[in-house]
């Protein structure tokens, strides 16, 4: 264990990297038309990318195998919705609840730290009962979690505050932050950056709590838990904290994705949408960071943009090319996965994180020289 | 009283029995291989899909049954062989993963093939058909499924407990290494259980897509879910557990469909509450309660935890 | 990973190569419907009007010159969470006008990147008011689930005498929980009983609602659901002897509902937007397309019945092209500002739109019953609110 931080050329690499990347993504927002698919791809992948992140924070760094993402997420999207639809609007989104319980509009980030900790504190209820489980009886216990809050928030009786099973729309979303002239025309394009932003903070946050005294102590749980006790790690405790936690980070994410896709309904938080969190974890490297984060942009595009074509039909010359019509690009996709999950099993990056590649790198050129 | 409730434990029973046949797969599987098998309902809507393309093929009915069932057990053994073999001596979560992605793989090649559309079941003439007891209608096959659910489930328990093969899983499902070391065929043991299991869920889906009549690739998905809760409830590993856990499920979710006005009707309640939102739900609000205070189940035996 | 990735961006860039590379420049409409999931048949029947609309005229006259129409379909897979990526899709397509949707909650959906773009978008069957509400780029053809709702209540309580009414709808959709509350307000004003309930989304099994509403002793069954489950509840319903009428809203007509119907002794009864017979040359000219077109006739559900959503989206189209003419342009903008003045004189009636909200002005609608014995819709009553 080192004690001293040392000057590190590969950590600087890698923050000049990640400077990079959002002057990149800054300056092409600028540059090309705001009806480019990059920009769906870039914001989506940033809400992704910051989920995957907390699910890894579960699955990679603690050995804990939960599947209840998704009903965290939507914790978190109604808690920012409902808190944020502006109260001249809230007679037509509640248009069976003469307008609903609550008569307030939040501002953005008031609401996404009340996403988060409205996750947190569910989290905090379920973990208590459930975290006791082991393995694979943790894995259905939180994905039956995800469903019964699932059912809750559609239940008619709650209405007035989740509007029932019904859409809840008209919070500001990402395109809000574009700022605009007098003429309602956007002078300065911020819709890409700013999801850009709450993720890389809220990663940068979680990779400070891994790499601290309480991350190691998750990753010893992982590798042994009944060693990790045996050295004094208070087994609950530590899986209580990490579970809130990640959760906490899947409430934001969940409210980014609402800020995304500018409508939400609890409908669509089903266990399927878990899975796809976990396959991108998987597609990462179950234990990377950085991984996660490139699968994310790397899942999305593909899903989004890249292999759209495969649902068309194409034509080369006058040859028809054969197989390709609606829903070809998510067999193509599927079978990649499962290329990915049984014979790439470290995933894209392994265990490995961004300042890892320098090193490498710099250890091959030295080898090279020697 | 009776007259009120009596509709709901019929259909209650009938679900609870195809819910119990798809529910053996998931507890044979975990049974020997530790694993949630989270593609079983997948492989349950195949067979469904299978059907129908079968039928639309012009072939006659009997044939296209037999088929059905071939393929479907084809399926399953392929799936096993494809996706979890290679996989025997990763970390448990690996193989976990891989059958979500097996899950996801094969919900996509339906949506594929059928176009993302509802199809319709063929409709058998015998078990569509209505008919009245105690005042109550339903259709044939309500009252076709349990019976035929037990009839399988007897024959089954007698191949584990009389045969070769059933010593084996018996064997195998106590301790892995160890009967690998007594000379078990430990592949062709778990070939045997995925070739069963596939087999149950394809009779499975026969009963209930009469009785429901369309397919879609999200058909397998509900049904699975709460058939392994129900293997879980009856302590996974148990078959009886499982039939048992799964006419518990069945009856409980269809009661819940009809609290309210049961609760209506006895003068209980008032108004209409919308309990019935919460008859998913609720499947999984046994699940947990049960796992906290019996984790193995119903009749499940105990297992103990080695350092 | 690398090497296909680079062939898939490739091929991504080249895909613009195989479009049309005619000499008539290109206006292009897009078409936001479903073609997969619960909605997806009905939004084919709706497509398939507009496919046949773009047969019968596939240019149009913008300013001086002549535009080829093409279509350009982004599928939203009956899915709220889905809907705003098609509609991205469409964006990015750069289409001038959108029609669609079949659903309303996919429509809701979608608005915000319709609006975020100025891209104009025509409701076809959409019915939920909140679609229109509080926006200046959402159009509307169809009538609205108040009007909708209070139509099938009157009918229900008046004409068939029924005391209770039975509603049921899927959880989370808008159309379905909206037109079941319109009509329950509109049959509790009439001075009936309304019991309400709700089932998950993938439910298969009706049975014990179905159940539920013999044990209040319902007069009517209200299902104003998707397509997938009316089949199904029409289907179980069959199985269970039911005595009370089974009835539904737009979605409901369908031939699919014919054929779950036929052979069995229900009453099924439904509101729909245009009856068979409303107009000869229409009928005759999309029945011979449907023979002709093999997988039209697969869309349209393996015979020639037309649907009142096809009658729509052929209307639909029309609106379409007279706003692109209106404006005098293919800028998204200016259609958008000639729509509000658009009138046509379409298939399924006369339709121009309020001032205010940019729904068209509509006060009539088609009762329709299912003919058990020959499979056919049977005409009941053209019905406005009073």
């Amino acid at each position: 264990m080192k004690t001293k931080k040392k000057f590190n050329p590969a950590m600087l690499w890698a923050a000049l990297v990640i400077v990079l990347v959002y002057v990149a993504v800054f300056i092409t927002e600028q540059l090309l038309p705001a009806s480019s698919m990059l920009f769906t791809v870039l914001k989506k992948g940033a809400t992704y990318a910051l989920v995957a992140v907390s699910m890894n924070l579960l699955n990679g760094f603690t050995g804990l195998f939960s599947l209840g993402q998704a009903g965290f997420m939507l914790i978190g999207a109604y808690t920012y919705a409902i808190f944020t639809i502006p109260v001249a609007d809230r007679m037509n989104v509640y248009q069976y609840y003469n307008g609903g319980l609550v008569q307030f509009a939040m501002p953005v980030v008031p609401a996404l730290i009340m996403a988060g900790l409205a996750a947190a504190l569910f989290a905090f209820l379920i973990g208590l009962p459930v975290l006791r489980l082991k393995s694979d009886y943790l894995a259905i216990a939180t994905l039956g979690f995800a469903e019964i809050i699932r059912a809750i928030f559609q239940w008619n009786k709650l209405g007035a505050l989740t509007n029932g099973s019904n859409i809840l729309r008209e919070f500001p979303t990402f395109n809000d932050f574009n700022i605009r002239n007098a003429e309602g025309e956007v002078t300065l394009y911020l819709s890409t950056l700013v999801p850009f932003l709450i993720a890389g903070v809220c990663i940068a946050l979680i990779v400070m709590l891994i790499n601290s005294t309480f991350g190691r102590s998750l990753r010893a749980i992982k590798d042994d838990e009944i060693a990790a006790e045996a050295m004094g790690i208070n087994l609950f405790h530590h899986k209580q904290m990490s579970f809130c936690i990640s959760s906490f980070f899947a409430g934001i994410g969940g409210a980014m994705l609402a800020m995304y896709q500018s409508t939400i309904q609890a409908k669509a938080f089903t266990s399927a949408m878990t899975y796809e969190i976990l396959l991108i974890v998987v597609i990462g490297g179950i234990g990377s960071v950085t991984g996660s984060c490139i699968s994310s942009f790397l899942f999305v595009a593909c899903s989004e943009w890249w292999l759209r074509f495969l649902d068309q039909k194409q034509m080369i010359g006058n040859f028809e090319v054969p197989l390709l019509r609606n829903g070809f690009r998510l067999v193509v996709f599927s079978i990649i996965i499962m290329i990915v999950v049984l014979f790439f099993r470290q995933g894209i990056m392994g265990t490995k994180e961004l300042p890892d590649l320098f090193k490498r790198k710099k250890k091959s050129q030295q080898e090279v020289k020697a | 009283m009776f007259n009120t409730v009596f509709p709901y434990l019929l259909t209650g029973i009938s679900v609870g029995g195809q819910y119990a046949l798809i529910a053996i797969g998931y507890t044979m599987v975990y049974g020997i291989l530790r694993l949630i098998n989270f593609a079983h309902g997948d492989v349950f809507m195949v067979a469904g899909i299978v059907m129908v393309y079968l039928n639309a093929s012009g072939l006659p009915l009997w044939l296209s049954v037999l088929l059905t069932l071939l393929i479907t057990v084809v399926i399953g053994f392929a799936i096993e062989r494809v996706a979890y073999k290679p996989l025997r001596t990763a970390p448990r979560m690996s193989i976990m993963i891989s059958a979500i992605g097996v899950s996801y793989t094969l919900q996509n090649l339906v949506l594929y093939i059928t176009g993302g559309l509802n199809q319709f079941y063929p409709k058998v003439s015998f078990i569509s058909d209505s008919v009245t007891i105690f005042g109550a209608s339903t259709k044939m096959v309500t009252l076709v499924t349990p019976i035929l659910t037990v009839i399988l489930v007897v024959a089954l328990v007698q191949l584990i407990n009389h045969t070769k093969i059933g010593m084996a899983m018996r064997a195998v499902s106590k301790d892995f290494e160890t009967s690998q070391l007594m000379g078990i065929k430990i592949n062709s043991v778990i070939s045997t259980t995925f070739i069963i299991g596939s087999f149950l869920a394809a009779v499975g889906s026969m009963l209930y897509f009469t009785n429901y009549n369309t397919v879609i690739q999200t058909s397998g998905a509900m049904p699975g879910l709460k058939a392994f809760v129900a293997a879980v409830f009856g302590g996974i590993g148990s078959i009886p557990g499982a039939v048992v856990g799964a006419f518990i499920i069945g009856i409980c979710e269809n009661i819940i469909k009809g609290l309210d006005i049961i609760l209506f009707k006895a003068g209980i309640t008032k108004q209409n509450l919308g309990l019935a939102t919460f008859s998913d739900a609720f499947t999984f609000a046994l699940l947990i309660v049960i796992l906290i205070v019996k984790p193995t189940g119903l009749f499940g035996e105990k297992t103990t935890d080695k350092v | 990973m690398k090497k296909f990735l680079a062939i898939v961006m490739v091929l991504c860039l080249m895909a613009p190569a195989f479009a049309l590379a005619d000499d008539m420049p290109v206006v292009k409409i897009g078409v936001f419907e479903p073609a997969s999931g619960d909605s997806g048949a009905g939004g084919k029947q709706e497509m398939l009007g507009m496919q046949y609309a773009n047969k019968v005229a596939p240019t149009v006259v913008i300013g001086d010159t002549e535009y080829a129409v093409e279509l350009v379909y982004a599928d939203n897979q009956s899915a709220t969470d889905k809907a705003p990526s098609a509609a991205s899709e469409l964006v990015n397509q750069k289409v001038s006008v959108v029609l669609g949707s079949y659903g309303s909650g996919v429509s809701m959906a979608g608005s915000p990147i319709f609006a975020d773009a100025g891209i104009p978008a025509i409701g076809v069957t959409c019915t939920n008011p909140q679609v229109t509400l509080g926006n200046t780029h959402y159009f509307r053809i169809c009538f609205l689930d108040p009007f909708q709702g209070t139509v099938l209540a009157n009918y229900a309580f008046k004409e068939m005498g029924a005391q209770v009414a039975y509603c049921l709808a899927e959880l989370g959709n808008d159309y379905d929980v909206g037109l079941a509350y319109y009509f329950q307000q509109a049959f509790e004003a009439l001075g009936g009983m309304v019991i309400s309930e709700t089932f998950p989304t993938g439910t298969s099994d009706f049975t014990s609602y179905i159940n539920n509403a013999t044990g209040y002793g319902a007069g009517v069954f209200f299902a104003p659901c998707s397509l997938a489950y009316s089949t199904l509840i029409v289907d179980q319903a069959a199985g269970l002897n039911v005595n009370f009428a089974l009835m539904g809203g737009d979605t409901w007509d369908s031939n699919m509902v014919l054929e779950a119907a036929a052979g069995t002794n229900l009453k099924i009864l439904v509101s729909t937007f245009y009856q068979e017979g409303g107009n000869a040359e229409f009928d005759n000219g999309f029945k011979a397309w449907l023979n002709e077109d093999a997988e039209a006739m697969t869309n349209n559900g393996g015979n020639d019945i037309i649907a009142a959503v096809s009658v729509m989206g052929y209307d639909a189209y029309f609106t379409a092209l007279e706003a692109l003419k209106a404006a005098g342009s293919t800028d998204s903008k200016a259609v958008n500002e000639a729509l509000w003045n658009v009138t046509l004189d379409g298939v399924s009636g006369a339709i121009a739109f309020d001032a205010e909200t940019g729904d068209a002005i509509r006060d009539t609608a088609y009762i329709k019953t299912v003919n058990t014995e020959n499979g056919a819709w049977d005409f009941v009553a053209v019905q406005g609110v009073n």
